[in-house]
């Protein structure tokens, strides 16, 4: 049964028709073309669907549609503001920490949840947090590296760029 | 999706090969694949449709630089190449080697890979080979471009060639730098019709500036943006999503199905040939909604295989050996030793998991085929397609986008099959994409493997008798790193693929997987060199060293230990050090760990790995040092269980001197051993079969 449900995409208002209780996963990637979002296991194991529901890390591929009604959903696309990276990105790209790259959105948005949570997180704090985010590449000590990076360029606000 | 117009030989733009008829389009797809890697998306839109699949006169790779090479009328410089990017970091090691040799800035190269029609034929992305085999040709196609540059520019300019230089893809005059021509004014957009009677020789490491630096990934931004474009992120027009009936197990057959419920279903479509049967509908979410309304009842599998059985079974189901390596005599060997030990090392399947499951979009138009796929042999798809399809080689066109993984189980391209067969039966394209559960079921697997081990060392501590016996997962690396005098390998069965009695050997299929053969016989022959050292009275680490009679070996075992930072002493120390090492194809690898083992739980910890490894001239620190710290830790996952943090790997010896090694796999085929010797450091308990998980490092410390 279709439904129309109105959710908040990246800063813009989607409304979609179409059943509520499909997982938000396959409407971002497939009605609304937001592919950055991956399937991984589709059982909530591996990480690479997570976005952010209302700041909160969230697996898509466990989310029903309904569940994002009226509320505010934030995908890796959103995160680069004006063809600039966030810091977060930018250290992944500076820290290589990434490789095939699969990966890398779901665990750049449960990296940028927990500096929302948490702008100074250590590196046991990091690890703990990613725990749920697999890298089948094997990057994980330099994603460690790079959450730390990111999180101290943004709290000595250098680049005056404010977690979002 | 963007379609952009089709270039077809025929056409005007086409016959004449050159102009800006590509640049534009080229930009838009940049835009679109975001950069680093180039998807094309309609055949024959690229830059020369001719050079797709071009072989040199043996086979391998051609002759002629327009096959590897174009420089744009725009300056751009596109880089064609068969390999793949599934994480290894060729899209920027393979730009930075052209862009030394051609003289032109790294980021003025855009690579092209893995795209049947523009790139020219190579068997696949395998067994670290790409630096160590395409770079060579690369390399040397970019010197004999240049080298025509220089001719051209050199007739242009009324200036002599030895009197030019090449630098930022400019040829100017050494004497007056204001006279100059650029690559673009020189040749942009044609074919290089001029060829050098004598190949001018690439430069020698000493005088690159690109090649040898510490690159950041080129495909990094387009990574953290989600802008990078893997298989299944592609979208047609009228594509469909397959949802495919599987069996409960492997050899289950199908006895009768009931698809009328599915195809009640809202905007489902049911497709059946033979035992495929798929619900395709525009969402995959609602395809596998569909298809669990399929009923179906199979006759079971006639298996009667099982992980307690299966060792058995491997060491019985085959009487056939071949000899890898036989020098001496055994009999010989076996009367000069002091002691003789025998041992046996079992290893259990494990799946590749990659990120991205099997993906692949068929699209089938007027009799040809496009096809994107997550592959590792895109050429190989190539075939399988036109075979599978009835068409001829030239019909199909296959496209690869970046990669999520591949670790050697894209080799195998089942969903491209899949997909092919269901366009056909559906008249429009078709995407498969693999659940994890079928990803965990149809990938083919490491196999599961037996070694024998019987050999002995004299009063002298040397090992005089070596006699290995492999079952079923192939030699690689079997043959001693050691100087032996008297040793025999014997190989049972077929390789990681199962040979060609797979069907009655492994349950399922089995593949390469990330150092095929090697992980497995590294785990064996170097938990056995400790077995042997504690025999013998000596530490592992002076033990290995003194059967060492490669002085490249020795140099880099002695590299690692003085990082390493710690003594060894006679096993079992209880602190837990370990040692393992390999030659991998040509790439020397000598790695040590610490770890700390909780007795009561069995669960290890790997406080830290040290890593050194030989691999020969390095194009990409960078990249090189990713794919060892990758291989470290996936090696910890295979060799203890998915997830165990470790705590440093690094690179610390490179050989320029020595041509380009592979780097992408040999540090992963250490793991096994290293950690089983540590453990065996920590506790005086030897783990025989991997995984050495909790419960059997418990169970070992009761027995």
């Amino acid at each position: 049964m279709d439904k129309t449900i109105r959710f908040e995409l990246n800063g813009k208002e989607v409304a979609i028709e179409t059943s509520a209780e499909r997982m938000l996963l396959w409407v971002l990637r497939t009605d609304l073309d937001h592919t950055g979002t991956k399937y991984g296991c589709g059982e909530g194991y591996c990480g690479a669907c997570t976005v952010l529901v209302d700041g909160k890390p969230t697996f898509s591929c466990q989310f029903p549609l309904a569940k994002a009604e009226g509320r505010s959903v934030l995908t890796i696309e959103g995160l680069a503001r004006g063809g600039r990276l966030h810091p977060l990105q930018q250290a992944f790209a500076d820290e290589g920490a990434l490789q095939c790259g699969y990966c890398t959105p779901g665990m750049i948005l449960q990296a940028y949840a927990l500096l929302l949570r948490k702008p100074d997180p250590t590196e046991a704090e990091i690890a703990d947090a990613l725990e749920t985010n697999l890298c089948r590449c094997g990057a994980y000590n330099r994603i460690v590296k790079a959450v730390r990076a990111a999180s101290q360029k943004m709290t000595m606000k250098v680049t005056g760029h404010e977690a979002r | 999706m963007k379609r952009d117009k089709t270039l077809r030989p025929g056409d005007d733009e086409y016959a004449t090969g050159s102009d800006a008829r590509t640049s534009l389009e080229r930009r838009e797809f940049l835009k679109l694949a975001g950069g680093g890697l180039v998807v094309f998306f309609a055949v024959g839109e690229g830059l020369d449709a001719q050079m797709g699949g071009a072989r040199g006169a043996d086979g391998g790779y051609p002759d002629d630089p327009n096959a590897y090479l174009n420089v744009g009328p725009d300056g751009r410089v596109t880089c064609f190449t068969g390999k793949i990017e599934m994480g290894q970091g060729i899209v920027t090691s393979l730009a930075m080697m052209l862009a030394e040799e051609l003289d032109v800035p790294l980021d003025a190269v855009d690579m092209v890979m893995g795209d049947t029609d523009l790139c020219p034929y190579d068997a696949g992305t395998f067994g670290s080979r790409s630096t160590k085999y395409f770079g060579p040709p690369l390399r040397q196609a970019a010197a004999e471009a240049r080298g025509v540059l220089l001719k051209l520019a050199s007739a242009r300019l009324g200036v002599a060639e030895d009197a030019l230089l090449t630098k930022n893809g400019t040829v100017h005059d050494s004497k007056d730098p204001a006279k100059k021509a650029t690559y673009a004014e020189l040749v942009g957009g044609k074919k290089i019709e001029v060829r050098l009677e004598n190949k001018p020789p690439i430069k020698h490491h000493t005088k690159h500036s690109v090649s040898g630096r510490p690159t950041p990934r080129t495909d990094a931004r387009a990574k953290v943006t989600g802008e990078a474009r893997f298989s299944g992120d592609i979208r047609l027009p009228g594509m469909l999503y397959a949802a495919i009936l599987r069996p409960p197990a492997h050899g289950a057959t199908l006895k009768n199905v009931d698809t009328s419920g599915a195809e009640k279903f809202p905007g489902a479509r049911v497709v059946r040939d033979g035992d495929l049967v798929a619900v395709l509908h525009e969402k995959p979410d609602l395809a596998a909604e569909a298809l669990a309304l399929v009923e179906a009842e199979y006759e079971p599998s006639p298996s009667k295989l099982d992980d307690a059985n299966i060792f058995d079974h491997i060491k019985t189901v085959e009487a056939r050996s071949e000899v890898v390596v036989e020098s001496g005599s055994l009999d010989e060997g076996a009367m000069l030793t002091s002691k003789t030990v025998e041992r046996s090392y079992f290893a259990h399947y494990v799946a590749h998991a990659p990120s991205e499951p099997h993906t692949a979009l068929v699209q089938i138009e007027d009799g040809k085929v496009n096809v994107w796929a997550s592959t590792q042999s895109p050429f190989r798809a190539k075939q399988e397609v036109a075979r599978t399809l009835g068409l001829r080689e030239a019909d199909v066109s296959v496209r690869t986008p970046f990669v999520g993984c591949g670790l050697g189980g894209k080799n195998q391209g089942g969903q491209i099959v899949e997909a092919a067969r269901l366009a056909k039966l559906a008249g429009t394209p078709v995407h498969v994409a693999w659940t994890r559960q079928e990803e965990f079921f149809y990938d083919s697997f490491r196999p599961a493997a037996v070694y024998d081990i019987r050999s002995g060392f004299d009063a002298a501590g040397k090992i005089v008798l070596w006699d290995y016996k492999l079952y079923q997962a192939g030699s690689r690396s079997s043959q001693p790193v050691y100087d032996i005098p008297h040793k025999r390998v014997l190989s049972f069965g077929g390789g990681w693929g199962g040979g060609e009695g797979a069907a009655r050997t492994h349950p399922f299929a089995t593949g390469a997987w990330r150092g095929p053969g090697s992980n497995t016989n590294i785990f064996a022959t170097e938990s056995h060199i400790d077995v042997l050292a504690e025999a013998a009275g000596m530490d592992p680490l002076s033990f290995r060293l003194h059967n060492l009679a490669d002085a490249r070996m020795k140099r880099v075992v002695e590299a690692a230990a003085k990082q390493f930072g710690r003594a060894f002493s006679r096993a079992p120390s209880g602190r837990g050090y370990g040692i393992a090492i390999t030659d991998y194809l040509g790439t020397y690898v000598a790695t040590m760990a610490e770890v700390a083992v909780d007795k009561a739980k069995g669960a290890v910890r790997v406080l830290r790995v040290v890593c050194a490894q030989d691999t020969g001239e390095v194009i990409n620190p960078e990249g090189a040092r990713m794919q060892i710290e990758g291989c470290v830790t996936m090696g910890l996952g295979y060799a203890l269980t998915e997830g165990i943090r470790f705590k440093n790997g690094r690179v610390l010896d490179e050989n320029p001197d020595l041509a380009p090694q592979g780097c992408g796999e040999p540090a992963v085929t250490t793991m096994g051993a290293v950690l089983a010797n540590a453990i065996y450091d920590a506790i005086g308990v030897r783990l025989f079969m991997l995984p050495m998980t909790p419960a059997r490092i418990k169970d070992a410390l009761k027995a």
